[in-house]
Protein backbone atom coordinates (compact mmCIF):
# COMPACT_ATOMS: atom_id res chain seq x y z
CA UNK A 1 0.00 0.00 0.00
CA UNK A 2 3.20 2.40 0.65
CA UNK A 3 4.43 1.69 -2.67
CA UNK A 4 0.97 2.16 -4.11
CA UNK A 5 0.98 5.50 -2.26
CA UNK A 6 4.26 6.60 -3.67
CA UNK A 7 3.61 5.82 -7.27
CA UNK A 8 0.33 7.58 -6.55
CA UNK A 9 2.33 10.81 -5.80
CA UNK A 10 4.96 10.32 -8.72
CA UNK A 11 2.44 10.17 -11.13
CA UNK A 12 0.95 13.54 -9.52
CA UNK A 13 4.16 15.27 -9.48
CA UNK A 14 4.71 13.94 -12.76
CA UNK A 15 1.51 15.64 -14.02
CA UNK A 16 2.05 18.89 -12.81
CA UNK A 17 5.67 19.12 -13.97
CA UNK A 18 4.51 18.52 -16.94
CA UNK A 19 1.62 20.85 -17.15
CA UNK A 20 3.71 23.65 -15.55
CA UNK A 21 6.29 23.18 -18.74
CA UNK A 22 3.46 23.51 -21.31
CA UNK A 23 2.22 26.96 -18.95
CA UNK A 24 6.19 28.04 -19.60
CA UNK A 25 6.16 27.55 -23.47
CA UNK A 26 3.18 29.51 -23.54
CA UNK A 27 5.36 32.16 -22.12
CA UNK A 28 8.30 31.24 -23.31
CA UNK A 29 7.63 30.29 -27.44
CA UNK A 30 8.01 32.94 -30.04
CA UNK A 31 4.62 33.10 -32.15
CA UNK A 32 0.76 31.65 -31.49
CA UNK A 33 1.63 28.60 -33.86
CA UNK A 34 4.43 27.78 -31.71
CA UNK A 35 2.53 28.14 -28.51
CA UNK A 36 0.04 25.62 -29.56
CA UNK A 37 2.56 23.06 -29.42
CA UNK A 38 2.33 22.91 -25.66
CA UNK A 39 -1.24 22.66 -24.99
CA UNK A 40 -1.73 20.44 -27.53
CA UNK A 41 0.78 18.35 -26.14
CA UNK A 42 2.02 18.73 -22.86
CA UNK A 43 -1.90 18.97 -21.55
CA UNK A 44 -2.71 16.00 -22.74
CA UNK A 45 0.28 13.49 -20.53
CA UNK A 46 0.02 16.39 -17.89
CA UNK A 47 -3.74 16.40 -17.21
CA UNK A 48 -3.69 12.34 -18.66
CA UNK A 49 -1.12 11.53 -15.30
CA UNK A 50 -2.68 13.39 -12.75
CA UNK A 51 -5.89 11.49 -13.94
CA UNK A 52 -4.01 7.75 -13.53
CA UNK A 53 -2.97 8.80 -10.01
CA UNK A 54 -6.60 9.85 -9.17
CA UNK A 55 -7.62 6.60 -11.12
CA UNK A 56 -5.27 4.71 -9.37
CA UNK A 57 -6.18 6.44 -5.74
CA UNK A 58 -10.37 5.74 -6.26
CA UNK A 59 -9.99 2.58 -7.10
CA UNK A 60 -7.20 1.30 -4.31
CA UNK A 61 -8.56 3.17 -1.27
CA UNK A 62 -12.01 3.87 -2.08
CA UNK A 63 -14.87 1.44 -3.18
CA UNK A 64 -14.88 0.67 -6.72
CA UNK A 65 -13.43 1.14 -9.79
CA UNK A 66 -13.31 4.32 -10.70
CA UNK A 67 -13.99 4.70 -14.66
CA UNK A 68 -14.72 8.05 -15.14
CA UNK A 69 -10.82 9.24 -15.35
CA UNK A 70 -9.83 7.16 -18.07
CA UNK A 71 -13.33 8.21 -19.82
CA UNK A 72 -11.69 12.06 -19.16
CA UNK A 73 -8.89 10.83 -20.52
CA UNK A 74 -10.16 9.25 -23.46
CA UNK A 75 -11.97 12.67 -24.01
CA UNK A 76 -8.85 14.90 -23.78
CA UNK A 77 -7.38 13.29 -26.01
CA UNK A 78 -9.93 13.34 -29.02
CA UNK A 79 -10.46 16.91 -28.34
CA UNK A 80 -7.12 18.11 -27.90
CA UNK A 81 -6.14 17.92 -31.23
CA UNK A 82 -9.17 19.45 -32.68
CA UNK A 83 -9.13 22.74 -30.80
CA UNK A 84 -5.53 23.05 -31.56
CA UNK A 85 -6.63 22.74 -35.16
CA UNK A 86 -9.09 25.22 -35.37
CA UNK A 87 -6.97 28.07 -33.50
CA UNK A 88 -4.44 27.23 -36.01
CA UNK A 89 -6.98 27.76 -38.89
CA UNK A 90 -8.28 30.79 -37.41
CA UNK A 91 -4.94 32.18 -36.67
CA UNK A 92 -4.13 31.74 -40.59
CA UNK A 93 -7.15 32.65 -41.86
CA UNK A 94 -6.71 36.10 -39.53
CA UNK A 95 -2.41 36.24 -41.40
CA UNK A 96 -1.41 36.62 -37.86
CA UNK A 97 2.25 37.09 -38.60
CA UNK A 98 4.53 34.17 -36.99
CA UNK A 99 7.97 33.87 -35.71
CA UNK A 100 11.07 35.23 -37.40
CA UNK A 101 12.73 32.63 -39.04
CA UNK A 102 9.84 30.31 -39.41
CA UNK A 103 10.76 28.47 -42.96
CA UNK A 104 7.90 28.18 -45.60
CA UNK A 105 5.71 30.91 -43.87
CA UNK A 106 2.26 30.75 -45.42
CA UNK A 107 2.27 34.17 -43.16
CA UNK A 108 3.90 37.45 -43.11
CA UNK A 109 6.60 36.97 -40.87
CA UNK A 110 7.50 39.29 -37.87
CA UNK A 111 10.69 40.39 -39.72
CA UNK A 112 9.62 41.37 -42.86
CA UNK A 113 6.78 43.28 -41.30
CA UNK A 114 7.44 46.79 -41.42
CA UNK A 115 6.82 48.02 -37.56
CA UNK B 1 -32.77 20.83 -45.61
CA UNK B 2 -31.51 20.04 -49.18
CA UNK B 3 -29.66 16.64 -47.84
CA UNK B 4 -32.63 15.48 -45.69
CA UNK B 5 -34.81 15.07 -48.69
CA UNK B 6 -31.96 13.04 -50.38
CA UNK B 7 -31.07 10.89 -47.35
CA UNK B 8 -35.08 10.45 -45.04
CA UNK B 9 -34.76 10.24 -41.76
CA UNK B 10 -34.15 7.00 -40.27
CA UNK B 11 -34.99 6.01 -36.54
CA UNK B 12 -32.17 4.45 -35.56
CA UNK B 13 -29.57 5.88 -37.94
CA UNK B 14 -26.57 4.51 -35.79
CA UNK B 15 -26.94 1.45 -34.06
CA UNK B 16 -23.61 1.33 -33.23
CA UNK B 17 -22.88 4.34 -32.21
CA UNK B 18 -26.18 4.58 -30.26
CA UNK B 19 -25.00 1.21 -27.93
CA UNK B 20 -21.70 3.04 -28.13
CA UNK B 21 -23.37 5.81 -26.64
CA UNK B 22 -25.46 4.25 -23.45
CA UNK B 23 -22.40 2.32 -22.52
CA UNK B 24 -20.47 5.52 -22.09
CA UNK B 25 -23.36 6.60 -20.26
CA UNK B 26 -23.65 3.76 -17.73
CA UNK B 27 -20.28 4.41 -17.44
CA UNK B 28 -19.95 7.89 -16.60
CA UNK B 29 -22.88 7.88 -13.88
CA UNK B 30 -20.92 4.58 -12.47
CA UNK B 31 -24.59 2.81 -11.75
CA UNK B 32 -26.70 0.53 -13.72
CA UNK B 33 -30.17 1.29 -11.90
CA UNK B 34 -33.14 1.21 -14.19
CA UNK B 35 -33.84 4.90 -14.46
CA UNK B 36 -30.01 5.31 -15.87
CA UNK B 37 -30.88 2.83 -18.31
CA UNK B 38 -33.69 4.17 -19.68
CA UNK B 39 -32.08 7.77 -19.41
CA UNK B 40 -29.06 6.05 -21.35
CA UNK B 41 -30.59 4.75 -24.02
CA UNK B 42 -33.08 8.02 -24.55
CA UNK B 43 -29.85 9.86 -24.87
CA UNK B 44 -28.40 7.63 -26.83
CA UNK B 45 -31.64 7.34 -29.57
CA UNK B 46 -31.94 11.01 -29.58
CA UNK B 47 -28.50 12.00 -30.09
CA UNK B 48 -27.86 9.99 -33.32
CA UNK B 49 -31.47 10.71 -34.76
CA UNK B 50 -30.77 14.40 -33.83
CA UNK B 51 -27.62 15.16 -35.98
CA UNK B 52 -27.90 12.61 -38.57
CA UNK B 53 -27.75 15.14 -41.11
CA UNK B 54 -24.49 16.57 -39.78
CA UNK B 55 -22.93 12.63 -39.97
CA UNK B 56 -20.48 12.31 -43.05
CA UNK B 57 -20.56 9.05 -45.37
CA UNK B 58 -20.48 5.49 -43.09
CA UNK B 59 -17.10 4.41 -42.70
CA UNK B 60 -16.21 1.22 -41.71
CA UNK B 61 -13.04 -0.58 -39.79
CA UNK B 62 -11.57 -3.23 -42.29
CA UNK B 63 -9.15 -4.50 -39.66
CA UNK B 64 -9.77 -3.76 -36.13
CA UNK B 65 -6.50 -5.70 -34.49
CA UNK B 66 -4.66 -3.28 -36.56
CA UNK B 67 -6.76 -0.29 -34.93
CA UNK B 68 -5.51 -1.54 -31.28
CA UNK B 69 -1.83 -1.70 -32.56
CA UNK B 70 -2.10 2.19 -34.03
CA UNK B 71 -3.61 3.03 -30.60
CA UNK B 72 -0.78 1.47 -29.23
CA UNK B 73 1.45 3.03 -31.33
CA UNK B 74 -0.11 6.66 -30.88
CA UNK B 75 0.03 5.89 -27.05
CA UNK B 76 4.04 5.80 -26.88
CA UNK B 77 4.54 8.78 -29.22
CA UNK B 78 2.11 10.72 -27.08
CA UNK B 79 4.53 10.43 -24.08
CA UNK B 80 7.72 10.75 -26.64
CA UNK B 81 6.11 13.76 -28.13
CA UNK B 82 5.70 15.22 -24.55
CA UNK B 83 9.25 14.56 -23.77
CA UNK B 84 10.76 16.33 -26.70
CA UNK B 85 8.18 19.54 -26.39
CA UNK B 86 9.53 19.87 -22.95
CA UNK B 87 12.53 19.96 -23.70
CA UNK B 88 12.21 21.87 -26.39
CA UNK B 89 10.62 24.51 -24.50
CA UNK B 90 13.14 24.46 -21.76
CA UNK B 91 15.83 25.11 -23.91
CA UNK B 92 17.40 27.86 -25.60
CA UNK B 93 14.83 29.23 -28.01
CA UNK B 94 17.47 30.88 -30.30
CA UNK B 95 18.10 27.14 -31.52
CA UNK B 96 14.51 26.40 -32.18
CA UNK B 97 13.59 26.55 -36.35
CA UNK B 98 10.05 26.63 -36.81
CA UNK B 99 8.75 25.96 -40.02
CA UNK B 100 5.66 25.03 -42.20
CA UNK B 101 5.33 21.80 -44.05
CA UNK B 102 2.82 20.68 -46.72
CA UNK B 103 2.05 16.92 -46.24
CA UNK B 104 0.59 15.11 -49.33
CA UNK B 105 -1.95 13.26 -48.24
CA UNK B 106 -3.39 9.71 -49.78
CA UNK B 107 -5.99 8.70 -47.61
CA UNK B 108 -9.02 9.01 -49.69
CA UNK B 109 -11.65 8.86 -46.57
CA UNK B 110 -13.04 11.62 -44.43
CA UNK B 111 -12.98 9.45 -40.92
CA UNK B 112 -9.35 8.14 -41.78
CA UNK B 113 -7.70 12.04 -42.93
CA UNK B 114 -9.48 13.47 -39.27
CA UNK B 115 -7.33 10.52 -37.87
CA UNK B 116 -4.21 11.30 -39.40
CA UNK B 117 -4.52 14.88 -38.50
CA UNK B 118 -5.74 14.03 -34.95
CA UNK B 119 -2.44 12.02 -34.84
CA UNK B 120 0.06 14.09 -36.23
CA UNK B 121 -1.23 17.22 -33.67
CA UNK B 122 -0.39 14.92 -30.58
CA UNK B 123 3.08 13.18 -32.16
CA UNK B 124 6.36 15.06 -31.84
CA UNK B 125 6.60 18.58 -32.51
CA UNK B 126 3.63 19.11 -34.91
CA UNK B 127 0.66 20.21 -35.29
CA UNK B 128 -1.89 20.24 -37.84
CA UNK B 129 -2.84 23.54 -39.21
CA UNK B 130 -4.99 23.71 -42.04
CA UNK B 131 -6.38 21.31 -44.58
CA UNK B 132 -6.95 22.41 -48.72
CA UNK B 133 -10.56 22.12 -49.64
CA UNK B 134 -9.57 19.15 -52.06
CA UNK B 135 -8.36 17.05 -48.64
CA UNK B 136 -5.44 16.67 -50.93
CA UNK B 137 -2.95 18.85 -48.78
CA UNK B 138 -2.65 18.74 -44.73
CA UNK B 139 -0.34 22.11 -43.65
CA UNK B 140 2.01 21.11 -40.86
CA UNK B 141 3.54 23.86 -38.13
CA UNK B 142 6.57 22.35 -37.10
CA UNK B 143 8.23 23.35 -34.18
CA UNK B 144 12.00 22.37 -34.82
CA UNK B 145 11.81 21.90 -38.48
CA UNK B 146 15.52 20.22 -39.91
CA UNK B 147 14.49 17.97 -42.97
CA UNK B 148 11.05 18.41 -44.34
CA UNK B 149 11.81 14.98 -46.86
CA UNK B 150 12.35 12.78 -43.77
CA UNK B 151 9.50 14.21 -41.43
CA UNK B 152 7.00 13.79 -44.93
CA UNK B 153 8.18 10.18 -44.77
CA UNK B 154 8.45 9.42 -41.34
CA UNK B 155 4.36 10.54 -40.72
CA UNK B 156 3.30 8.53 -44.22
CA UNK B 157 5.27 5.41 -42.66
CA UNK B 158 4.67 5.48 -38.86
CA UNK B 159 0.81 6.15 -39.65
CA UNK B 160 -0.74 6.58 -42.75
CA UNK B 161 0.49 3.32 -44.26
CA UNK B 162 -1.52 2.06 -41.18
CA UNK B 163 -4.89 4.16 -41.38
CA UNK B 164 -4.74 2.92 -45.23
CA UNK B 165 -4.40 -0.23 -44.24
CA UNK B 166 -7.63 -0.36 -41.40
CA UNK B 167 -9.76 1.98 -43.86
CA UNK B 168 -8.78 0.08 -46.68
CA UNK B 169 -8.35 3.29 -49.07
Amino acid sequence: MLLLEVLISLVLVLGALVAFIGAIGLVRLPDIYSRLHGPAKASTLGVGSILIGSFLFFTFFMDGISMQELLITAFIVTTAPISANMLAKAALHRKIPCAQGTQNAPVPRTDTQSS
Amino acid sequence: MKRSAHHPRKWLPHPRFSLFLLVLWLLMVESFAVAQILLGGLLAWLIPFGTQQFWLEQSSMHHPVRMVQYVFHLFVDIIRSNFMVAWQIISPQNKLKPGFVEYPIQLQNDFAITLLASTVTLTPGTVSAHITRDKKVLLLHVLHLTDEQALVEAIHLRYETLLQEIFEC
